[in-house]
């Protein structure tokens, strides 16, 4: 009779306790480098507490509040655009389907600093600089270049197409079987996406939005160019780090890197509680 | 009564693509027919045609005389108990038996009707994630059988289950179909279901299906 860590059994349980401690080994490596960033930054700030005292808050308010809206109208125009195109992806066969799919992909592989510019050009000499689209707009009262609506398109281009990816994962994994048995309890196509499809594909349709949220918040790039930086007008807190860094206040940086670590982490844990209440999980 | 007259199917995909072709069939009103063929042969898409998921590439489907070809799946008046059964997991067990009434505008006292010849009524408000695979097959029943159809399609509904739930499903099946006079069409691998349950078998084999 061989000893219990010799037998197969046991020396089955070693390898399994060598594999599981790989994993939490990388785990515990990122969720250390993700703590270890943060906590530096509350130790920068703990250093030099006198220096927080001359942080100017008002543009800091002003830029939170912007955050919270843009990124807010952002996610949601994201997953009113990303749900249908998901499920058009998903379920439909058509013709240059390949190149419409990877075309969606753009925002995700451009640089945000190519969006930003693209978008600037888009709408300031298409089809010429003195009849652009952003004349179009001023002649009907509105401005988009370097005002907030810029901050929502900015946002919005390049969260969208995050949200669509997950919106066509989440239909490839959810069976059509649902759309067939609605149909024939008597829905029409339109019907059965709006009545059941919808409804089963809630925890995707959260997730896309979650995660354009989030994307949204760090979007930089193409906010600075296509909507500038400009102190209590179109600056969100992306922007306020950089102006903060700009005129050399590293505290006023990093307080407000903080409070955007802060407050994504309170939407998304609030988005995933109610999510999950919502699902009745 | 359901018909099939001259009807041709697309089945299979890629290489194993296959037609179904010339397939005449009929079953008349209130009779319970099973459909047996081996994994492949195109039942599945048979039943589907059918009920109007996929296209016919030719001749007709007629339930109770009426061509319903061409319609949709939602006006053909033919239930569909898939395989996987799909319940809606959205919804509880009241909400998927009430959805066909519901969508209709139906009088939805059908329900009640259904929970208490179905066994259900313990269960109503229940989420469809946290019950059995006979609850789940009766579930999918009486959603079915709620839309009030001419005609009810059952692919292979009592694969799934353990024996003593098998037996008092294929009872349960029969009677309700019996009692509401509806013409059914069941797919099944098992020929003891199949001696059990039909009125008139079919076999497909080899692109063709044979009247037994």
């Amino acid at each position: 009779m061989s000893a219990a860590g010799h037998s197969p059994r046991g020396r089955g349980r070693g390898r399994d306790l060598g594999f599981v401690a790989g994993l939490w080994t990388l785990a515990g490596l990122y969720l250390l480098l993700i703590l270890a960033l943060l906590f530096a930054d509350v130790l920068f700030i703990a250093k030099n507490p006198a220096r927080l005292a001359s942080v100017d808050w008002d543009p800091i308010w002003h830029s939170i509040t912007l955050t919270l809206i843009t990124c807010t109208i952002s996610a949601l125009l994201s997953v009113l655009f990303a749900v249908p195109i998901g499920y058009l992806l998903s379920r439909t066969e058509f013709r240059g389907k390949a190149l419409v799919d990877a075309v969606l992909d753009i925002p995700i592989v451009l640089p945000p600093l190519v969006i930003g510019l693209s978008l600037l050009i888009l709408f300031n000499h298409v089809p010429t600089q003195g009849h652009s689209i952003e004349k179009g707009f001023n002649a009907l009262g509105l401005g988009v270049t370097y005002a907030i609506p810029a901050v929502i398109l900015a946002q919005f281009t390049v969260a969208c197409a995050f949200a669509v990816r997950t919106m066509v994962n989440t239909y490839d994994q959810l069976s059509p079987r649902y759309e067939d048995v609605a149909m024939t309890l008597g829905c029409s196509r339109a019907q059965a996406f709006w009545r059941v499809v919808v409804p089963e594909s809630w925890r995707g349709i959260l997730t896309a939005g979650t995660l354009a949220w989030a994307r949204a918040l760090g979007e930089f790039g193409p906010i600075l160019v296509f909507a500038g930086a400009t102190r209590g007008r179109t600056e969100v807190m992306s922007t306020t780090v950089f102006l903060e860094i700009s005129i050399g206040n590293i505290e006023g940086a990093v307080v407000v890197s903080l409070l955007m670590v802060a407050v994504a982490l309170v939407v998304l844990v609030l988005v995933r509680v109610f999510g999950s209440r919502r699902l009745g999980v | 009564m359901i018909e099939l007259r001259n009807l041709t199917v697309a089945a299979g995909r890629g290489p194993a693509a296959f037609r179904l072709a010339n397939v005449d069939l009929a079953v008349p009103s209130g009779a319970y027919a099973v459909l047996m063929g081996r994994s492949g042969c195109g039942k599945t898409t048979l039943l589907e045609t059918i009920c109007g998921l996929k296209p016919a590439l030719g001749g007709r489907i007629l339930v109770d005389g009426e061509d319903v070809t061409d319609l949709p799946p939602a006006a053909r008046g033919i239930g569909f108990v898939p395989q996987d059964v799909a319940l809606f997991s959205h919804l509880s067990v009241r909400g998927n038996l009430a959805f066909a009434p519901k969508v209709k505008g139906m009088d939805v006292s059908i329900v009640e009707e259904l929970s208490q010849a179905l066994g259900l009524d313990q269960l109503m408000d229940r989420s469809t994630d946290n019950l059995s695979g006979g609850e789940r097959q009766r579930v999918a029943l009486g959603r079915a059988l709620a839309a009030r159809p001419r005609v009810l399609c059952l692919d292979e509904p009592l694969s799934a289950l353990d024996a003593e739930t098998h037996e008092d499903m294929c009872g349960l099946i029969q009677s309700l179909a019996r009692s509401q006079r509806i013409t059914v069409l069941h797919i099944t691998h098992n020929p003891a279901e199949a001696e059990r349950l039909a009125d008139h078998r079919f076999t497909i084999a080899g692109g063709l299906v044979r009247d037994q």
